[in-house]
């Protein structure tokens, strides 16, 4: 056991951190409307991987770093560090990117990544339905093989990015079987296909961050889709493990932040006098520290069996339920001001965390792969 | 960074288990908690290990990192081995290393290492309290070497120590006020010199020993002291800081010891045709008490290697630790009485066992409202 840097680790992160240092966009520089959060955090992202600093653990050939998981760790710490904004593909990096590594042809990689990473094309991904959100085999989306192409027809929902994405990774039906996980195809979708159509949907802050796809006749060529034909469940694990694995580690640094940023309103606001509030917001940045701690380990792991394992799960759960009690502190402490519109943000984030418990895996999905994968429990379904 | 034991330290830990299921099975600690709570045959043979050496530089006598002791702790809290391995080993030997003199290390650590002698440290009074404010027993200058007077409280295995470590105040007005750290000297007291009486006292947890010992008009010699007068403070304070990290280690055996017996009752146990695992109130609650153990692991593995390591943060990280596995270690073995139902409420199970130890070691080296307290210093609340 040691957590001292190398001293390859530390040259590393002397230079991340300095280049951070002369590159990060201010922490008070706003973000204003949505179309301008967009395109800010667009170029901040074609910023960072023009320096080697977005996909870092991707192989060198598509554009990435050709890092280890230290890399993307202490790169981590230091945008912590830094109070730096993340990129704007969260989607493609978390999951578009690691999914076609691991299944995409080789033609697929080059096409796909080196544009993921500079952010000209950004990604969104259109599992849920409707009618199949935790039971995603029961989805109804269906892709009709005409040869050389299909024809797609159906509706997604709660997709992230998609009024501005390039590419939809798209799990469809193609045939009807008896259990219900065999039959899919996994399919990216050009955005850009006639028969798309993306309609925002408010959500309970106002803001309409999440979409409504609706694919009409769609065609799309067979060279767009991922893994094998009627085999897209594996290839849609291996996008949810990497949803709730790495992107676990990005949450367990956007953890650390949220405490800092709680810690500091607490001090503003000159609540550190009250006992119980001190104990809240203590106990808040343990949680924090704890879930990163966890996330660490779980690299190691990494280290050994290449794979996020479903411990994964772990990370995602924690900072889901950890950010509801953070955000809805930082409202208390602020009393009845808390509640007025303000520019520090706390109020959007008390309301957008309640999704945090749903997007990517409810909490009690997690709970079944923990009990189900980790303890061997029996299943429950 | 490497967050994982070596190789060897997993050798150590299995051969640690195949010993302690051998030897101290629930049946042993039974007869030890129902009897005198000691086992001098038992003690040798953990000597003969070398367990007693773990963490003890080698020029007095020691063998093994502090690592390798954490290792041992943690199997020994999972078969709740009675005896003052912990009070010795957790408590005594980081004071008399980060305090002692010369001449007091090499003739305690080398008995300690050896297996010949068992020591505690007698910190607590009435009040219960952990802070330097607390300290009230009272040192005096007499003849030509000190008088102590005073009561100490919660004493761990106090009745079998042949080297006990006393936390005194040699200045002020012996009032306990909390910023008093300056005015407190530490002794180190050999056997039961005259004037020093240990009383047992019943407690919860009776598979570990607390005592109160008091101190009527004891004399001792300037050996006695350890470093300079009145300065004790901050190597007390530091040793502290690694006991806690050690107790830390003890408990999340026991979670993790709790989790496993509840899944595997969970299993087997049928209710209405069905192993009670398959329903979500059962599995849900066993997948919360894996991210406390998983989590509590992680803080205390980073506390032990910090204070190893003299890691800047090595006071926040052990603070960090106590207070989350504080918590968790009683969360979980409440839960898995919970999950056992009525066999688990039986004197004949053993999930009563840990759900006291818990406690008790909950409230010992501070409980988790203390140390959020002093995260939130640490936090500049």
């Amino acid at each position: 056991m040691d957590f001292d840097l190398s001293p390859d680790e530390k040259a590393f992160r002397d230079q991340v951190r300095a280049w951070l240092k002369a590159n990060a966009p201010r922490d008070g520089d706003g973000d204003g409307d949505m179309e301008t959060f967009i395109e800010r955090r667009r170029a901040w992202q074609k910023k960072l991987s023009e320096a080697g600093y977005v996909g870092i653990t991707w192989p060198e050939e598509y554009g990435g770093r050709g890092g280890n998981f230290m890399n993307q760790l202490i790169f981590n710490d230091e945008m912590i560090l830094a109070q730096a904004p993340e990129p704007i593909n969260v989607i493609g990096l978390g999951m578009g990117g690691p999914v076609v590594i691991a299944h995409g042809t080789e033609e697929q990689k080059k096409r796909y990544l080196p544009p993921l990473l500079s952010a000209e094309e950004i990604w969104c991904q259109g599992f849920s339905e409707p009618n199949a959100g935790s039971d995603l085999s029961g989805l109804q989306t269906r892709a009709e093989d005409r040869g050389d192409h299909y024809i797609v027809n159906g509706q997604k929902v709660w997709t992230t990015l998609a009024h501005v994405a390039k590419w939809c990774m798209l799990l469809a039906r193609e045939r009807k079987e008896p259990n219900p996980r065999d039959g899919l195809t996994y399919l990216l979708v050009d955005m850009e296909s006639p028969g798309v159509e993306v309609r925002p949907l408010v959500q309970i802050t106002g803001d309409a961050e999440f979409n409504e796809i609706f694919f009409k006749d769609v065609k799309v060529p067979k060279s767009q889709i991922l893994g094998e034909a009627c085999k897209g469940w594996a290839v849609a694990m291996t996008t949810l493990l990497h949803e709730r694995g790495t992107l676990g580690l990005a949450l367990a640094t956007r953890a650390q932040i949220t405490a800092a940023e709680l810690a500091e309103h607490a001090r503003k606001l000159g609540r550190g006098a009250d006992p119980l509030v001190r104990q809240k917001i203590a106990q808040h940045t343990i949680e924090a520290r704890a879930l990163q701690l966890n996330g660490y380990r779980a690299v190691t792991a990494v280290k050994r069996s290449g794979i996020p394992g479903p411990e994964g799960s772990i990370l995602k759960l924690m900072w889901s339920e950890l950010n509801q009690r953070m955000t809805e502190t930082a409202v208390d402490i602020a009393g009845p001001s808390g509640q007025v519109s303000d520019g520090d943000g706390w109020k959007y984030q008390f309301l957008r965390s309640r999704a945090n418990t749903i997007e990517a895996g409810t909490s009690e999905v997690l709970r079944n792969i923990l009990a189900e994968r980790v303890l061997g429990l029996p299943r429950s379904r | 960074m490497d967050f994982a034991f070596s190789e060897e330290q997993e050798m150590l830990r299995r051969s640690t288990r195949d010993f302690l299921a051998k030897e101290c099975s629930p049946k042993v600690v039974r007869k030890l908690m129902e009897g005198s709570g000691y086992d001098a045959a038992m003690w040798k043979k953990i000597a003969d290990l070398g367990w007693t050496a773990l963490g003890i530089p080698e020029e007095y006598g020691g063998a093994g990192t502090f690592l390798d002791l954490v290792v041992v702790l943690e199997e020994a809290g999972r078969a709740l081995l009675p005896g003052p391995f912990f009070a010795t080993m957790g408590l005594a030997v980081p004071a008399i290393l980060e305090a002692g003199t010369e001449a007091q290390k090499k003739e305690a650590l080398g008995a300690i290492a050896q297996g010949s002698a068992r020591a505690t440290l007698a910190f607590t009074e009435p009040s219960g309290r952990w802070d330097a404010g607390s300290v009230s027993l009272k040192a005096t200058r007499a003849g030509g070497g000190w008088k102590l007077e005073g009561v100490k409280l919660f004493v761990p295995d106090a009745g079998v120590a042949d080297y006990t470590v006393v936390v005194a105040r040699t200045r002020g007005d012996g009032r306990p006020r909390s910023e008093d750290e300056d005015g407190i000297t530490l002794f180190l007291v050999k056997g039961r010199p005259a004037g020093m009486t240990v009383n047992p006292l019943e407690t919860l947890d009776m598979t570990r020993r607390w005592g109160e010992i008091r101190f009527d008009d004891v004399q001792l010699g300037d050996d006695a002291v350890m470093g300079a007068p009145n300065k004790a403070w901050p190597h007390l304070k530091r040793a502290l800081e690694q006991s806690t990290a050690a107790l830390c280690a003890e408990m999340v055996g026991g979670v993790q010891k709790v989790l496993e017996t509840s899944t595997d009752y969970a299993k087997t146990r049928q209710q209405f045709g069905k192993p009670i695992g398959i329903y979500q109130a059962v599995s849900h609650k066993l997948a919360d008490m894996l991210v406390l153990s998983e989590s509590g692991r992680s803080a205390t593995y980073y506390a032990a290697w910090a204070v190893d390591a003299d890691a800047p943060d090595r006071s926040l990280a052990s603070s960090m630790a106590k207070a989350y596995v504080s918590d968790a270690y009683r969360k979980v073995a409440g839960d898995g009485i919970q999950v056992h139902g009525g066999i688990g409420f039986t004197w004949e199970h053993d999930m009563h066992l840990y759900f006291k130890r818990a406690k008790s070691s909950e409230v010992t080296l501070g409980d988790a409202t203390y140390h959020r307290e002093l995260v939130a210093q640490a936090l500049d609340l």
